[in-house]
């Protein structure tokens, strides 16, 4: 295996130090390290993060090739510093039996650029209606703890008390979609000033408030595990904080994009500012700042969805919703949350590595950057600047609501248990992968 | 106002008025028996319609045809439309055969926006109705009748004329349309509706809004009826069409709450029975007829303003001229 020293560079933020990486692990950690390595990295500037955990990909593999594959979308992944990836259940077919999640974890396994955990569905065809073999799963190759309907809400109340229920027999967790069906028919964009004055069905905070509220209350009831997707409005955050202030067992995420954008955006009428859930206000993104800062949300999940142009390239009202966030999702942290100081880069490693492999139950990632861990890790470096170029992308879709937009920072390094999948900013070859 | 028309709140004072006296001017044609002008002859306009919509394509089709362009008509029923193009290879489509202007209907908000954003085609867009987005056309037609009844000549505003708007606001394409235009032109507008048909954050629009019809009328110089869709009571917005009548609709007995001087308008087509009796429709001061013959005048304005290279008071003279058809010859 190729060896690597890092001069200089700083962990978490710290002061510099070098590391060297052998064996796909952490070999010694220090400054004026004096050991031989096969390859040198400069790591002057340069800021080490333990390699990201993404609790909320979409692959689209099997069945959407035409957007994106395990192998692209893994690369992608590597790009924007991630070693481990949770792949969204909603393929076609979809990933409601053992079957299909062993497959896209077999794939993942034979790309090589990042880990692949396979998330089940919860209900067959994801329509809400009866369970999916949920331990089957879970027994699995795949090894399958977190379950989501994702695109799609469990919202039979009794149908999401069981499962919850249920997956307390193997530790897994429900991850919701929150999303009250109902009130979000025709929804388009955010219901507010923009969505009346627009003409554009609106897709109101109370949809999906309403749902965290009710989850969170049977979470508390069953003594079960809850996972909030893509929390994004102020209501939300209330509710959350209230749940974990009972000790209930509550975790959430948010996407980069609603860190950032608001539907403003919206006026353009341009879909790749199309998502769902939708963008909110400028007042929802000062909560969902504020709450990851003060870690009521616990991690940024970058919900990547890549759809193809001719999906995007058409009017609002018939645009698949859904943008791509993998290559992106640091520097957009970094622009929200680090330059704004709201958070360091201990906290960036706490909410997009420590906590989504925790909530996970991912044993291999999210671990601290110290001598004998497995060697996952992120060069990131801060001080660049740069236009984004969709492509430059690894993913095989472009649909990132970011072109052009003047965004901090770089992955320069990927390592994924001690092997480089990202060096000097480009992909590794897949030869030089096991 | 630039080559386009996709929303009235793109339009100045000026330049909505320069479409008025315009359409003022043009008007005078129809008295006469040969009605046509050879202004857009060799021009070709394209009537591109998603959705069914036979008085505004009609009447944008008579007006295109008193300016003597050549009209194409693309509906969507029977056209590859309905095999499932999309509305960019139309749009290519109709580039390449060289329309000069595309009249748009279309049931999705924001698509004659995305085709004038787009480099699909480089005609001037046209928004003849989108979704429940605006309907700019409509809004013209009313001001103008408004402005007819209410303080008519040439260079005149709406300055201080209070305009009530009755019905379904939250669907209606023609309300948001009408709100920018008629303010823009100095207008006090009141949407009148249960609140269940107004949209979320109305309290920051330029107009005021009230529930009750009956306070509004003898306040109101022109009062604008919406067609309410029967339907709608279906998804709960109100319980019965009767009870919508009962507290929203226009019938005799209102319409003499009105001053004397006041109009009663329709943007058609009338529901009778729901939002307006048969009594106001039918009466002298119901504006719905007039109305139709006014649509003509001022969408021969917009196409003569629009396909003759007029340079609009906010427009930039050099990018208008670069960006006009005659230009790109």
């Amino acid at each position: 295996m190729t060896s690597y020293l890092i001069r200089n560079v700083q962990i978490l933020g710290g002061a510099p130090q070098d590391i060297l990486i052998a064996d796909g692990v952490f070999r010694e950690i220090g400054t004026g390290l004096t050991a031989e390595a096969d390859i040198d990295i400069d790591g002057h500037g340069l800021i080490a993060l333990p390699g990201l955990v993404d609790l909320h990909t979409h692959l689209r593999e099997p069945g959407r090739e035409d957007a994106e594959t395990v192998l692209t979308g893994t690369q992608a992944a590597a790009k924007g510093g991630y070693t481990a990836v949770h792949a969204m259940a909603n393929t076609f077919p979809v990933a409601d039996t053992a079957g299909v999640v062993e497959q896209v974890w077999r794939l993942g396994q034979e790309s090589g650029y990042c880990d692949v955990q396979p998330v089940g569905a919860v209900t067959v065809g994801l329509e809400g209606k009866k369970l999916a073999e949920l331990g089957a799963m879970h027994d699995s190759a795949a090894g399958v703890r977190v379950f989501s309907d994702d695109g799609k809400c469990v919202d039979d109340a009794v149908i999401m008390r069981r499962a919850l229920e249920y997956v307390k027999a193997f530790d897994g967790v429900v991850a919701q979609h929150a999303q009250e069906p109902r009130l979000t028919e025709g929804a388009q964009m955010n219901e507010g000033q923009v969505s009346g004055e627009l003409g554009l069905g609106g897709w109101p905070a109370v949809a999906e408030e309403a749902i965290i509220a009710r989850d969170v209350l049977l979470a508390a009831h069953v003594g079960s595990r809850l996972h909030v997707c893509h929390l994004s409005t102020a209501g939300s955050v209330e509710i959350v904080r209230w749940a974990k202030a009972k000790g209930w067992d509550v975790t959430a995420e948010v996407t980069p994009h609603h860190l950032l954008l608001t539907d403003e955006l919206v006026r353009s009428y341009d879909p790749v500012y199309k998502v769902n859930p939708p963008l909110r206000t400028a007042a929802d993104v000062e909560a969902l700042r504020a709450a990851l800062a003060d870690g009521t949300i616990d991690a940024v999940a970058t919900d990547h969805a890549p759809h193809p142009a001719e999906d995007k390239d058409c009017e609002w009202a018939v645009a698949a919703m859904g943008m791509v966030g993998l290559e992106t999702a640091l520097s957009v942290v970094q622009q929200t949350m680090v330059d704004t100081g709201l958070l360091n880069w201990e906290g960036v490693a706490d909410r997009m590595s420590h906590r989504p492999a925790r909530i996970g139950r991912l044993t291999g990632h999210g671990r601290p950057v110290s001598v004998g861990e497995p060697a996952n890790l992120v060069l990131f470096d801060p001080a660049y600047r740069g236009l984004v170029d969709p492509d430059s992308f690894a993913t095989r879709s472009r649909n990132t609501p970011y072109r052009g937009l003047d965004l901090p920072g770089r992955v320069h390094a990927t390592f994924l248990r001690g092997t480089a999948t990202v060096l000097a900013g480009e992909l590794a070859e897949q030869g030089g992968l096991k | 106002m630039k080559r386009h028309l996709v929303s009235t709140a793109d339009l100045s004072r000026d330049d909505a008025l320069l479409i008025l006296d315009t359409a003022e001017e043009l008007a005078h044609l129809s008295g006469r028996s040969v009605k046509k002008l050879p202004t857009l002859r060799g021009r070709t306009v394209v009537n591109l319609f998603f959705e069914d919509s036979t008085r505004t394509k009609t009447s944008f089709e008579v007006a295109e045809k008193r300016l003597s362009a050549d009209v194409i008509n693309f509906s969507a029923k029977g056209s590859s439309v309905s095999k499932g193009e999309s509305l960019k290879d139309t749009a290519l489509t109709l580039q390449a055969m060289g329309a000069d202007a595309v009249v748009i209907r279309h049931h999705a908000s924001g698509a004659p926006a995305r085709l004038a954003g787009s480099d699909w085609l480089h005609g001037s867009v046209i928004n003849a109705g989108d979704g429940t987005h605006e309907h700019p056309t409509q809004a013209l037609l009313d001001a103008f009748t408004i402005r007819r009844h209410l303080n008519p000549g040439t260079g005149h505003d709406l300055a201080g004329r209070r305009v009530a708007i009755v019905g379904d606001v939250l669907h209606s394409r023609v309300a948001r349309s009408n709100v920018h235009l008629l303010t823009t032109l100095g207008a006090e507008v009141t949407f009148v509706a249960p609140p269940t048909l107004l949209p979320i954050g109305i309290e920051n629009w330029p107009c005021q809004v009230s529930y009750d019809l009956d306070a509004v009328l003898p306040k109101t110089d022109a009062l604008m009826m919406l067609r309410v869709q029967r339907e709608r009571m279906n998804a709960a917005f109100f319980p019965t069409e009767r009870e919508y009548s009962r507290r929203y609709g226009m019938n005799g007995i209102r319409m003499a709450q009105l001053p004397e001087h006041a109009i009663v308008m329709h943007p058609g087509p009338m529901v009778r029975g729901m939002e307006i009796t048969a009594e106001v429709a039918d009466s002298p001061r119901c504006t719905a007829v007039e109305q139709v013959a006014n649509g003509v005048s001022v969408r021969m304005a917009v196409l003569y303003l629009l396909l003759g290279g007029a340079v609009f008071a906010d427009a930039p003279a050099d990018a208008s001229r670069t960006d006009s058809p005659e230009a790109a010859k």
